[in-house]
């Protein structure tokens, strides 16, 4: 066996080396101009050229949203896998193999509690990156369990959404997950819980015609792309080319369906003074 | 309707064939005064005998085009034909009238209700008239309103689902598609009277189960349900728009695909060839079907329906055991 040892051995080494060199840099979408890695992390992700928001990672924001950047995960019942046996170009059991080996986590959901300016939250986000954050019964699962867990113990909840919308591989049953995560909400909106939604880019689709809307109070990331239909859809649609700044996050604020479009670096003041001002806490 | 005014769909050719000539034999008969009888009798059993082969094995994707078949009875033909004294009402109260989004109140087998639904429409004015079915933001509003009217005098509500959709433009999400189709999934659960869906063709996703979020969820034996379409998700995931058949059955969209998955309570069985082929049948089916739900529904408290339709959807897709 030692020749294949010795043959497989050079070829991972090398793509770990390019990779390695790949990550090094990124370049802002909005105005084209390489961003230092490490930089980019220290400046939360932030283009230091144009200001503009690249995708922020979960344990970043989660770091920049708990007091001290601590706080507790909850730990997620395990659903079955790939309840249809969906197979496009891959199979869907092998997808999400992929995606978990890359993102160390079992779908596109973190659910975590800990003090956000001295008051304890649940937070539920979504991951981009996990198959473009789309909502399947896992990620359903995720959110009942927030709104479970922030009845259990009377805390505010946050989710901050980022996703294309319902996880196609799970056919009807993703699409089951809005009417479920709605009647969750709906639970928490009996207790007169606050429920804050946070919107980043993307929330699309199922997410956006779900739990993302229903929120007490709505907040969009700055530049965020917020909406039902892709634009891509809708230009099919109508043949018609779309007016500037359409579905971004100041687009729907100018329309009545988001109160606050906040800059990242204020996220954590502005959700605190919401949260304070509902529950009428005084410093 | 008419045998003969039936749109053919492409494989159903060889029925079309042999009734073709039925019809001209039949012309032939009553031009000559020949009797023919007998041949023609043998022809339609043949017919039959060939509708009943296809149509108990069809695949998802031939399931899909009847599903969409243009002679299909649509939302307005089960409100003539089992909504009483049916008074359409208008508008969100808010921005306009949304022709896509039928609604209005009647009495069902004497028993005042709210109807809603999507109308597609069955020629081209009408089709544009009800914009295919595809309700934008204040038809998503109107049916909250109808729902807000039906819990106020504890009147039961009946939807028939037909849409390829919400309709995806620049003033639907101006005015917030996304919001309209949330908060009616949010009106939905909150009813405190007996709600049942029935998808009578296309139950096309989120436009669809804004509606559809029910105490009892009814499909006719060939509507489909899915979460996009077959068309968006071949192109989307197989990135090629001929792969629809195979993003057809890879979505598990049928009525009987869906009652395995657990997301429906029944399948309504269809006239032989479809409810293109029997209207009066089918509706008459749908009707019974309906009042027999309801009747269920009937013996609980508006509490009680709410608490049993939000609990039924909580355990959505939970711990589903693997399809063979």
């Amino acid at each position: 066996m030692n020749w294949i040892a010795d043959f497989v051995r050079p070829k991972i080494k090398k793509a770990t080396s390019k990779e390695i060199a790949e990550n090094l840099w990124t370049k802002c979408p909005e105005c084209g101009q390489m961003l230092f890695n490490k930089e980019l992390e220290k400046d939360a992700y932030l283009c230091s050229y144009c200001g503009h928001h690249l995708r922020l990672p979960l344990k970043n924001r989660f770091e920049m949203l708990f007091d001290d950047g601590k706080y507790k995960q909850l730990a997620l019942p395990k659903l079955v896998d790939d309840p249809l046996s969906f197979k496009d170009s891959k199979k869907y059991s092998d997808r999400l193999k992929a995606y978990r080996r890359l993102t160390k986590n079992d779908d596109a959901i973190m659910v975590a509690c800990g003090n956000i300016g001295k008051i304890k939250t649940v937070v539920a986000a979504l991951d981009f990156t996990f198959m473009g954050g789309s909502m399947g019964t896992a990620v359903g699962e995720g959110i009942v369990k927030a709104v479970d867990f922030a009845i259990k113990t009377t805390s505010p909840l946050v989710i901050i959404s980022a996703s294309g919308g319902a996880r196609m591989q799970e056919g009807i049953l993703s699409l089951m997950q809005m009417a479920r995560t709605t009647a969750a909400i709906n639970l928490l909106k009996e207790k007169n819980i606050p429920y804050i939604s946070i919107m980043t880019d993307p929330t699309t689709g199922g997410v956006s015609a779900s739990f993302a809307m229903l929120g007490d109070i709505h907040m969009a990331e700055k530049g965020c792309i917020i909406g039902f239909a892709g634009a891509r859809v809708i230009e099919q649609t109508i043949r018609e080319t779309l007016p500037e700044g359409f579905q971004k996050a100041e687009y729907l604020r100018e329309h009545g369906m988001v109160d606050i479009v906040f800059e990242r670096t204020e996220m954590k003041n502005k959700l605190v003074k919401i949260l304070k001002l509902l529950l009428n806490k005084k410093d | 309707m008419k045998d003969n005014e039936i749109i053919t769909l492409e494989f159903e050719k060889t029925i079309a064939e042999v009734e073709e000539k039925i019809k001209r034999l039949k012309q032939v008969e009553a031009g000559e005064g020949i009797d023919i009888g007998s041949e023609v009798d043998r022809l339609q059993q043949k017919s039959q005998r060939l509708l009943k082969q296809l149509y108990t094995k069809l695949s998802p994707w031939q399931k899909s085009q009847v599903a969409r078949h243009p002679n299909r009875p649509h939302c307005l033909d089960y409100i003539n034909g089992l909504i009483d004294d049916f008074e359409p009402l208008c508008g969100d109260r808010a921005f306009a009238d949304d022709m896509a989004m039928v609604g209005g109140i009647g009495s069902f087998r004497g028993q005042s209700v709210v109807v809603i639904g999507q109308e597609k429409g069955c020629d081209l004015e009408s089709r544009v008239k009800y914009n295919f079915g595809m309700a934008k933001p204040e038809g998503y509003r109107k049916a909250q309103r109808l729902m807000d009217l039906a819990d106020k005098f504890k009147l039961p509500v009946i939807a028939f689902v037909d849409t390829s959709g919400a309709f995806p433009g620049i003033e639907a999400e101006e005015r917030g598609q996304a919001q309209a189709i949330a908060s009616s999934i949010e009106r939905c659960l909150n009813l405190k009277v007996p709600f049942v869906s029935i998808i009578v063709g296309e139950g096309g996703s989120g436009g669809a189960i804004a509606i559809a979020t029910a105490n009892r969820i009814l499909m006719l034996e060939h509507s489909i349900y899915s979460v996009i379409s077959p068309e968006g998700c071949a192109s989307i995931l197989w990135r090629s728009a001929e792969k629809v058949k195979e993003a057809t059955e890879a979505l598990c969209l049928t009525a009987q695909d869906l009652r395995r998955l657990g997301v429906i309570d029944e399948i309504i069985a269809e006239p032989l060839g479809g409810a293109q082929r029997d209207h009066n049948e089918i509706i008459l089916r749908v009707g019974d079907v309906i009042a027999r739900h309801l009747k269920e529904l009937s013996v609980h408290t508006g509490e009680e329906l709410k608490r049993r339709r939000t609990d039924k959807f909580l355990k959505m897709g939970r711990h589903l055991a693997k399809p063979e």
